[in-house]
């Protein structure tokens, strides 16, 4: 487009500034990540990452987070669900405490579930004496995620299902579909791209969130050590080189997980318009 | 009217389970923790209670983690509006990758993006000389932690705002341009009336992320007391020191924060619905 075409004045202005801001922030500051595992050589980054210790992080992190987005998006659909189509007592504060995790400091979340869960705790009391080892586990680590993931399947649930036209629900069971297979048949087909994106969104959180986690957890090497609590111990000993290709690895993934399901969305927007 | 049909042959039975269902969900994932937060403060009694809370570090963190917040909060609205401006007002090539681009930081672990810093202004760091020219210190110091919680709060205000002002187009503000409007003026009287609430949410959503960052914080930070602590890295300490009802005192002004916000959140949005 031409210049002269720009009735609306600012274009170099606020593009200006948003190129200069967002790369003093984000892009410089993430260029080093590229410089510095560049610049340590392909062995040591390799054995850096392939180490049992870091191998083993990944997978508490990634089995976790993934649990989690699951664990997630079952009550995410229940939860927006009930609170789209029914109606009763305190929902308003039930819509509303959903945010919470957004609104509450990880670290508190942490400290908090820590206190719940373990022996002693008012939660944890009844697990441990069913034998469940709630806290310092990997049970642990998957509540705290599923806490910080509650409200990400909810909410983008949620809208899309207020705006969902009622009348094929309807056509549906007058022509004598039953309730389960009309919300299977019907409902689900709607829901199911927010779903995907909730659930990615909650997964790619679960993967590097470290507040809430790093306190039930445990930390114990080769067992409770999650990817982002080793990146802190490799900083602590300043092992930059380190900490830096286990944050490599790390960020290719989440950016993968959040590629491929843009992508299945893109593909399945396409379907649809055919 | 065909709504009421289909909801009156919803069964009773499902419809309350479900409704168990939610409500026992939340309340054990956060109505409990929160419970938790709040009766361990005080599990030690009053005094002590307002002894934590009232106590020298406390105060200075709280401050540290104010200045943090109210300019994270202010760089971040000047740079989502800009954004926003542009991507919404103009066409140019590349429309969609910075709208990516500003997504990043959603995607980036906040421990990851604690590091970037570390490896741009820390030891053999990329702009290490630049800022020892100027006798200036980032990490393990202030600026860093600044730097630290914008970048973990970057797309909050764009990511509002933008899809507001995508559904509004470009009429008016041509209208207004038209008429010998300045850049100025057409946002603050065409525009922003539009987009009011949604800016609003922004910067609530903004500040209370702000105000909680634990991972990214803890990276750049050192822990050093009344210097570089905001107050979950305080929490942080008291929790490790095992002065528990101390640690749940500090993080109970927290939670105070995150309520208020959860309250305001929701303000927010029935006054944008009207």
């Amino acid at each position: 487009m031409s210049k002269s075409k720009r009735v609306i004045p600012g274009f170099r202005l606020t593009m200006g500034v948003s190129l200069v801001y967002l790369s003093l922030i984000v892009l410089i500051p993430l260029s080093t990540l590229v410089i510095k595992s560049s610049g340590m050589g392909m062995d040591k980054f390799l054995s850096t990452i392939l180490e049992p210790r870091v191998v083993h992080g990944y997978l508490v992190s990634f089995g976790a987070a993934f649990i989690a987005a699951i664990i997630n998006s079952i009550f995410g659909v229940i939860l927006a669900w009930v609170l789209v189509r029914y109606d009763f007592p305190f929902k308003r504060f039930i819509d509303g405490i959903i945010d919470l995790p957004f609104a509450l400091p990880t670290a508190v979340a942490g400290i908090s579930l820590t206190t719940l869960y373990s022996q002693n705790g008012w939660i944890g009391k009844i697990l441990y004496s069913l034998g469940i080892q709630s806290a310092f586990s990997i049970f642990g680590i998957v509540v705290a995620l599923t806490f910080i993931g509650i409200p990400f399947v909810v909410r983008t649930i949620q809208p899309v299902l207020e705006d969902l036209d009622s009348q094929y629900e309807e056509a549906a069971m007058m022509l004598g579909a039953s309730r389960a297979r009309t919300f299977f048949k019907v409902i689900f087909p709607e829901i199911s791209s927010p779903l995907l994106t909730g659930f990615g969104l909650a997964f790619a959180r679960g993967i590097g969130e470290y507040g809430s986690v790093v306190f039930i957890a445990g930390n114990k090497p080769l067992k409770t050590e999650i990817a982002p609590l080793l990146i802190m111990s490799k900083l602590e000993q300043y092992n930059y080189g380190g900490a830096t290709a286990i944050a490599v690895v790390m960020l290719l993934t989440s950016f993968l997980i959040l590629f491929v399901i843009n992508g299945i969305q893109l593909r399945n927007s396409r379907l649809k318009k055919i | 009217m065909s709504k009421t049909l289909t909801h009156k042959r919803e069964n009773k039975v499902v419809k309350y389970s479900l409704i168990a269902i939610s409500v026992l969900f939340l309340t054990l994932m956060l109505v409990i923790p929160l419970i938790t937060i709040i009766s361990q403060a005080l599990s030690k009694g009053f005094n002590v209670y307002i002894k934590a809370v009232s106590e020298g570090y406390t105060f200075k963190a709280m401050n540290l983690t104010f200045i943090a917040t109210i300019v994270a909060t202010i760089l971040n609205t000047i740079f989502g509006i800009c954004v926003a401006w542009t991507i919404t007002k103009f066409k140019f090539k590349g429309k969609n990758l910075l709208g990516a681009l500003i997504d990043l930081p959603f995607a980036i672990s906040p421990v990851i993006a604690g590091l970037v810093f570390v490896l741009t202004f820390g030891r053999g760091g990329l702009l290490e000389g630049a800022i020892n020219t100027i006798d200036m210190k980032v990490v393990f110091a202030v600026p860093g932690i600044i730097l630290a919680t914008i970048f973990v709060t970057f797309p909050f205000v764009a990511r509002e705002i933008i899809p507001l002002m995508n559904a509004q187009g470009t009429d008016e503000e041509e209208a207004a341009a038209m008429m010998g409007a300045s850049g100025f003026q057409i946002f603050r009287k065409v525009t922003l009336p539009n987009i009011k609430w949604g800016l609003i949410y922004g910067v609530i959503l903004c500040a209370a992320r702000a105000m909680g960052e634990f991972g990214a914080v803890s990276v750049v930070s050192g822990h050093i007391r009344g210097k570089t602590n905001t107050l979950p890295l305080h929490v942080e300490i008291l929790y490790n020191e095992y002065q528990f009802a101390a640690a749940f005192a500090v993080a109970s002004i927290l939670v105070i924060i995150a309520i208020i916000v959860l309250i305001l959140r929701n303000i927010v949005e029935a006054q944008s619905k009207k």
